[in-house]
């Protein structure tokens, strides 16, 4: 695509691409230690991720006064205008992971007082699967790439069927020993909030799609099999 | 003006290129081999009237080099059309192909069609003043006449015809009205036009222009010399005036096009790029060439 005539223009807009994948790339990290913190029982860590969320709220802010600067000065049109509102939403669905990773660690290190449940199978999976899907959505953003971003999209259900199961496996949990309720409705937390940040990259993922495409597939259902 | 007025619709349903025009649509064309450059010209939607048909236009000053080629485009009644594009792209060309003001050029060339309301207004048997009476014009710097505002009203009935005192009176109050400038010339309607202010002249040429009841009120840069708040108000006024008229604004501000228009054609080096709804082609263009425009990629 040729650059903008307008060079400071075409640095502003590049400035506030850059500060959206920081961004993107603290929050990946975030909840990537977050789940590092609670399958391996690490405190020290989950403490980490949440004295790092103020950053990630400092740039949630920071977007938001570079999309307000543009959109007041320089009237953006198309594919700018697009990227703008686009940053705009992401910007708040990352901060909305942020905050989930701080709560996974609020369990973790709550949970980490206590001696470890049987591990169940559906939170690692649930993590992985939720990471994927975060990592993807900013890669999708940023080769625009909408394929990647609609895969995304279709991988939620998965994250879906694993949160229901592992509320009927907790919920059993709680009848057949009470004192495992406590723990049992940590570890339901964590897959609620995991299940979220994946419903989060979905939002970002929609969003790169109308980005690329100009074609809003929200609250689109079934999904359609290509944009 | 009545009896006129139905002669002219008399002549334009001989003229109309189809009698058979479906519900909702008042004309339609048979089907042309493609013309359009890969671009289709019925951007309107099911529920708009085709005012303006242009089909296949060509236009030379020189008779060689092509300012205006091959354009198709549709341009629907009652809505407010907008051709946006960089200087020299044929868009004043081409609106002034639509009261053929072209005409005064010598060696002007044109081929090709254009339809106004049934009326094939290329057709060189035409009364071209009759024509004018029916498509108006509004020009870049206003140009108001050396005479008193009342007289540069009632300057088009006259010439028409009109020459009733009461029924001139009518006019000019309905026109000034119309044209938001009322309020603000109505103690001094005989005194010299030259007298206004710079928005108020263009104001007092778009009265001017419809106190003639004209179908279509061109438009050619017609906030290009005024300030900020003068052109709010012509803005306004657009809005207000096409519930009554079709309206085609020629803009070099994109900002301008993207708020007073319904639909916009984007014009490259004579050819008609991309022609849709304003709002689409402001967002999700389908063209490389528009989006570059638009996002100031150009050039």
């Amino acid at each position: 695509m040729p650059l903008h005539t307008d060079s400071q223009y075409e640095e502003e807009l590049q400035q506030l691409r850059a500060k959206v994948l920081e961004m993107g790339g603290l929050v990946e990290k975030q909840i990537s230690d977050a789940v590092t913190s609670l399958i391996e029982r690490d405190s020290t860590t989950a403490h980490e991720v949440i004295e790092r969320d103020h950053t990630v709220n400092y740039l949630d802010v920071a977007i938001d006064d570079a999309c307000i600067r543009l959109l007041a000065l320089y009237q953006p049109a198309a594919r700018d205008l697009r990227s703008i509102t686009t940053s705009l939403r992401i910007s708040t669905d990352l901060e909305r992971i942020g905050d989930l990773a701080e709560n996974i660690c609020e369990r973790a290190i709550e949970l980490n007082q206590e001696p470890p449940l049987k591990p169940r199978p559906e939170i690692p999976e649930m993590a992985e699967g939720a990471r994927a899907m975060l990592r993807d959505s900013l890669d999708a953003f940023t080769r625009e790439d909408s394929d990647l971003a609609l895969s995304v999209c279709q991988r939620d259900d998965r994250i879906d069927a694993l949160t229901a199961q592992i509320f009927n496996a907790m919920l059993s949990q709680m009848r057949q020993d009470p004192e495992h309720a406590s723990r049992a409705t940590r570890i339901l937390f964590v897959a609620k909030y995991l299940e979220r940040v994946a419903d989060h990259a979905t939002n970002i993922a929609e969003m790169v799609i109308y980005l690329a495409k100009g074609k809003s597939i929200r609250h689109v259902s079934p999904l359609p099999d290509s944009v | 003006m009545e009896s006129q007025k139905g002669a002219t619709e008399q002549s334009s349903a001989e003229l109309a290129p189809t009698e058979q025009a479906p519900a909702g649509r008042a004309v339609t064309l048979p089907p042309r081999p493609d013309l359009s450059n890969g671009h289709d010209p019925t951007a309107l939607g099911a529920q708009d009237t085709i005012e303006v048909e242009i089909r296949d236009l060509c236009l030379s000053y020189d008779g060689a080099t092509q300012v205006l080629k091959h354009i198709n485009m549709d341009i629907a009644k009652g809505q407010v059309t907008a051709f946006i594009g960089p200087s020299g792209c044929g868009k004043s060309t081409l609106l002034r192909c639509l009261n053929r003001l072209n005409d005064l050029v010598d060696g002007c060339t044109t081929s090709g069609s254009i339809v106004v309301g049934g009326l094939q207004i290329l057709d060189q048997t035409l009364d071209v003043t009759a024509l004018r009476k029916r498509v108006g014009m509004v020009f870049q710097k206003p140009n108001p006449f050396p005479k008193t505002i009342y007289e540069n009203v009632a300057y088009g009935p006259r010439v028409l015809g009109i020459r009733n005192k009461a029924q001139l009176d009518d006019i000019v109050e309905k026109s000034l009205r119309a044209a938001a400038l009322w309020e603000e010339a109505k103690e001094r309607l005989h005194d010299n036009a030259l007298g206004l202010s710079g928005g108020q002249h263009q104001r007092l040429c778009i009265a001017r222009t419809i106190a003639v009841e004209p179908e279509v009120v061109l438009m050619d840069e017609p906030c290009s010399a005024l300030d900020p708040i003068a052109t709010t108000k012509i803005e306004e006024l657009i809005h207000e005036l096409k519930k009554q008229y079709t309206i085609v604004i020629v803009t070099h501000n994109m900002q301008q096009a993207a708020r007073v228009s319904d639909f916009t054609a984007f014009m490259y080096l004579g050819e008609l790029i991309e022609f849709g709804q304003t709002e689409k082609l402001f967002t999700t263009p389908e063209k490389q060439a528009t989006e570059d425009y638009i996002t100031g990629r150009f050039g």
